[in-house]
This record gives C-alpha cells, sequence and structure tokens, in this order.
C-alpha cells in the first residue's frame, strides 16, 4: 500500500500510539467542548430574563405574556413544561409498549421474509421527516379528532404523533437488545419446554432489560425536544390541559413560534426555556444513568 | 513515563480549542466592508426586517462589497436609532407619530390582515362587536352569529406576531383576554388549520388567505366594515385593517442609502414583498 511509506507510518509503533491517543483526546474535547459551549451560551441569553424577571417568578407566575417588559409581562413556565411532560409521558407509554413487542415480534415470532420487510418498513419510518408527520398529523389526524371533540388539535393528537415518530427509535434499539441476548438462553428456555410466548416474555425480556430501558430512554430525550410535528397538531393553546382533547403548549413550540418575533425579554425568557428543557433532559439522562448502573446489562 | 502523557494532553486541548477557534473565526468581507464604509445598518420593526433582508440580499449582489444589516429591536427602536446615529436607515411598521415629523419616511408596503373562515360556514359577514365577542370568549357558539349549532374554535396568534398586534389594535383587544383554542405561528399554518376545521375562525395576513383561496384552499375571507378583504383593496387604501411599512432617516438620504430605498419602493423587489404575503405599494 502507498501510505505505507508514508512518514507517519514508519514511526515507532509506540509513537504512532500517542499520536492516535493525542488525536482522539482531541477530538473527543472538542466534543465535550461543544455541550459545555451550548450550556454556556443558553445560560449566558437567559442572563437578563434571569436577572430581571428571577428564576422565581417563572414558576409562580400564572400565565405566558412575556411580550411587555419584565415587571409587565407574565412568564409561567409551568402550563408549557407540563404539556411538553404529558405529551413525551403520552407518547413513550404508546410507542414503548408498541415498539418493544414489534421487536419481539420481528425476532421471535415473524417468518424471517416479513421480518425482513417488517424491519425495513421501521426503519423507513424512522427516515420519515418530523414536518411530514406533523403535515399528516394537521390534515388527517387532528380533523378526525375535530369531528369526535373539537377543537381537534389537542394533547391527544400531539402524543398520537410523537408517538408514531419515537416508535422506530424504540422498535430498532429494542430489537438490538434482543439480539445481544445470548443466544443460548433462548434454546435452553426451549429445552426446558418453554412455549415461545413464556421464554420471550419470562426469559429474554427480563435479560434484555436494560437495553429495552435505553431504547425508551433515548426516545423520551427525542420526544421533549421535538418541535415541528408537535407545534402543528397541538393546539398551543399555554393552559394546563383537562383532558387529553385540550390543547397544550411545549416548551419547543415556544421557541419556535415566538423567536423570529421576540426581542429585549422576551428573547431572553425564550432561552429560559431552552435552559428548562436542557434541564429536563439532564435529569432523564442522570436517572437513566443511575438505574443502569443498578441493574447491569444481563442480570435480573 | 510522565511528560509524553502530559505533553499529549497539551497537545490535545491545544488542538481542540484550534478548531474550536475556527469555528468561530470571523468572515474577513465583513470586516473588510466596515473597513471601506459601506456597510448600510437598518434597525426596528420585526415585521419590516425579513422583508428588508431579502432585499438586502438582492441589493448586495448588486453592489459588490456593501453590506445591508438588518437588525430588530421594534419601530421605537428604528426611531431612537436612526435620531442617534446608531442606523442610517429604520424600518416602522406604523405611520409616524406627530412627534417624529422630523424624519424623512418611505413607504415601502402594506401590510392587511383578515378575518378568515372555513368556506362551508355559512356566516357571511361579522360586526366588529362579534369578532371581539368571539376572541374574548363571550361569544362561544356559531349559532349566537346566525351560523350553525357548533362551538367556534379561535384561532390566535402566537405572542410576539405582528399580526396580532394589528387584529387587536383594530378590534381593541387585550391580549391577556384572548381565549383562544389553537394557537398557529406563522399564517400558512393558520390557513391549513381553518381549512381542516368547519367551525374555526382566524386571521392571517390578506395576501396569504387571498393566494390559499385562489389555489384551492377551502377558505373564505370576511369583509371588514362592509370593505371586501382583499389585496387591492389593501393597496388603495381602503380596507380598515391595514398599516403600512416605512423606512426612515433622519436627513434626506444620500448616495447609497438613498439607492437602496429607491430599490426598496422598486418594482424589481415586488415578488419579494409579495413572497412575504405583504401588499407592494402602488
Amino acid at each position: 500500500m502507498w501510505w505505507r511509506n508514508c512518514r507517519l507510518f514508519r514511526l515507532r509503533s509506540a509513537t504512532r500510539d500517542r499520536m492516535l491517543i493525542g488525536t482522539s483526546r482531541a477530538l473527543a474535547c472538542v466534543s465535550a467542548l461543544v455541550v459545555v459551549l451550548i450550556v454556556a451560551f443558553l445560560i449566558g441569553e437567559s442572563a437578563p430574563a434571569l436577572a430581571r424577571v428571577g428564576p422565581v417568578r417563572f414558576f409562580t407566575d400564572e400565565s405566558w405574556h412575556p411580550t411587555a417588559d419584565a415587571s409587565a409581562g407574565s412568564f409561567g413556565l409551568v402550563p408549557t413544561l407540563v404539556g411538553t411532560l404529558l405529551t413525551s409521558a403520552g407518547a413513550i407509554a404508546l410507542a414503548g409498549g408498541l415498539g418493544i413487542l414489534s421487536a419481539a415480534f420481528t425476532r421471535f415470532y415473524a417468518p424471517r421474509r416479513l421480518a425482513g420487510w417488517y424491519a425495513l418498513m421501521v426503519e423507513l419510518m424512522a427516515g420519515v421527516p418530523s414536518v411530514v408527520y406533523g403535515l399528516w398529523g394537521l390534515m388527517v389526524l387532528v380533523p378526525l379528532i375535530a369531528a369526535v371533540r373539537p377543537p381537534g388539535a389537542s394533547l391527544l393528537a400531539g402524543i398520537v404523533v410523537l408517538a408514531l415518530m419515537i416508535l422506530p427509535t424504540v422498535a430498532l434499539l429494542a430489537d438490538a437488545a434482543f439480539a445481544a441476548v445470548p443466544r443460548d438462553c433462548v434454546t435452553a428456555a426451549a429445552a426446558l419446554g418453554l412455549t415461545r410466548g413464556a421464554s420471550v416474555f419470562r426469559v429474554v425480556v427480563p435479560a434484555a432489560r436494560s437495553g429495552l430501558f435505553t431504547a425508551v430512554v433515548l426516545a423520551s430525550a427525542r420526544a421533549l425536544g421535538e418541535t415541528m410535528a408537535v407545534l402543528m397538531v397541538c393546539g398551543n393553546v399555554v393552559r394546563i390541559p383537562r383532558g387529553v382533547f385540550d390543547p397544550v403548549r411545549t416548551l419547543t413550540a415556544t421557541i419556535a413560534l415566538e423567536m423570529g418575533y421576540a426581542r429585549g425579554d422576551h428573547r431572553a425568557a425564550l432561552f429560559v426555556c431552552g435552559l428548562v428543557l436542557l434541564a429536563a433532559v439532564t435529569i432523564l439522562v442522570a436517572t437513566a444513568h443511575a438505574a443502569g448502573r443498578g441493574r447491569p446489562h444481563g442480570t435480573t | 513515563m510522565p511528560f509524553p502523557r502530559l505533553a499529549s494532553i497539551v497537545l490535545s486541548i491545544a488542538l481542540a480549542s484550534l478548531i474550536a477557534a475556527a469555528g468561530c473565526a470571523p468572515g474577513g468581507s465583513a470586516g473588510e466592508a466596515l473597513r471601506r464604509g459601506t456597510r448600510i445598518t437598518l434597525t426596528g420593526s420585526s415585521t419590516v426586517a425579513p422583508l428588508m433582508s431579502e432585499i438586502g440580499k438582492r441589493f448586495e449582489r448588486r453592489h459588490p462589497g456593501v453590506r445591508v444589516d438588518v437588525q430588530t429591536g421594534g419601530s421605537s427602536r428604528g426611531v431612537a436609532d436612526v435620531r442617534d446615529g446608531l442606523a442610517e436607515i429604520g424600518m416602522i411598521s406604523r405611520d409616524l407619530a406627530a412627534d417624529e415629523a422630523d424624519l424623512h419616511a418611505f413607504v415601502i408596503a402594506r401590510d392587511g390582515v383578515c378575518v378568515i373562515l372555513h368556506a362551508e360556514n355559512p356566516v357571511a359577514s361579522l360586526t366588529n362587536e362579534q369578532v371581539a365577542g368571539i376572541y374574548t370568549g363571550r361569544i362561544d357558539d356559531w349559532s349566537d352569529v346566525g351560523g350553525p349549532d357548533a362551538p367556534v374554535t379561535v384561532v390566535n396568534k402566537a405572542e410576539g406576531r405582528s399580526t396580532l398586534e394589528v387584529f387587536t389594535a383594530y378590534f381593541a383587544i387585550d391580549p391577556r383576554e384572548i381565549r383562544a383554542d389553537i394557537v398557529i405561528g406563522d399564517n400558512e399554518q393558520g390557513i391549513k388549520t381553518i381549512a381542516g376545521n368547519r367551525h374555526a375562525i382566524g386571521y392571517v395576513s390578506i395576501g396569504a388567505a387571498e393566494y390559499g383561496r385562489e389555489h384551492g384552499v377551502p377558505i373564505k375571507l370576511l369583509p371588514i366594515d362592509g370593505v371586501e378583504a382583499s389585496v387591492r383593496r389593501v393597496a388603495d387604501g381602503t380596507f380598515p385593517l391595514s398599516r403600512r411599512l416605512h423606512l426612515v432617516t433622519a436627513s434626506p438620504p444620500r448616495g447609497l442609502v438613498q439607492e437602496l430605498i429607491d430599490f426598496a419602493q422598486s418594482l424589481e423587489v415586488h415578488d419579494v414583498v409579495e413572497e412575504l404575503s405583504f401588499v407592494p405599494t402602488p
């Protein structure tokens, strides 16, 4: 090979190793630095609002009317935070079960040819842009819900669209988790005379538990951050919903709807939304980390 | 071996900051344009800003080396910055107040807002009181205004949108009193929402609504004070729910500033004006 003659490859292997370590360290530093810079940027941009409005008022003000200045406006984030958590939780409840069952189907029940096609469909689903899901929700799902209970744009519509979007994430990761379960477990279960259902749900699922947990956590993070589709179907009214047919506003929708026109304290308040969202995701990931450490892969 | 290890850490941090710095390095051309004094700064209304930044881009292409810098901050900031000499041109989305007569104003477009319903809604017109009543929740069923027996779905714009300001100012509604069922962002989303819900009422820019209706979207534009809602009526100034978008300068414009203002008023940018749902001035 031509590159064998390059100077780099004629160096002693120890030197080469050191260079490799240096390079990978540098790249790791850059990735870490990006996250740190994002956090610093968010804090910097939201500082005026945190200073003038005060962190407490974001949780005690009753409504969201941030266009007036800090003293006259009201900056309640609780309804939007509740909206974000409810849509994500609902979507996870729906997509978590469906995704894990769909992975169990492809791996243990479906005929091989069908499983191949099915997996392809799920992968395709993961590639559909979020705005397409939103458009479908707006044109098909919302009028359908409106026929039952107007106005249609609601928490329910948001949950369904979000569930569809995170379903492939759950299904693909759950499938990978099932694949990682040692083949011996399955054969041993069969040798003991367990039915297929019992071996899947009593042996494989518990063994793949930490992998399934990761799947759900990653999907939740995606659900929390999703913007476009949710904005199109949720109604975006800043109010705590009293039922699934009530409209909700999420934190991401607030940022997307208002950023283009915001200025002064309003703009800074939107960065506070971003900060709160980041905090929610951090808590989620930290919980997952802690839970993952408590239950190592493969143990019950 | 502690030394090589230390060296590799130092090297890696140095490399990391180098890569980070490369990402932040400012473009050379901007600094150059500033030195040669060919930067035109515009500040003011966030309604006019998207329009002027598109026009500015086109202007920059025709005048290589010139940079048009558009910043938002509200009409009042536009007035203040022009007076203080911080900006060459101010952008204002309302008519000039009496104490602003010292400024030189140039109309570049009009912005009209109209109330829209689903095409199958039998209601043909609403009085101003009825519109205000619907938006503040005093009227919540179409049967109260001569329509079918169905609850009204109130579609409102998100906080900070200019159409919201125009709408609430005209109908004398306090934005805090609006009881909305759906909150939308841009005009397109509003039109799709109304088209998908037979019992919805909303308001959008006239340009966008007329374009939608002409392309088969099932919506209808309600007249206001008996004046039909159309781009034509906005252009000739008879439609009440509209306002003029201005550029202002502190002294009579000269040189490049004059050229940019002339360009923003010319036929050559009418397509940009229409694309942003504004109405070109005749």
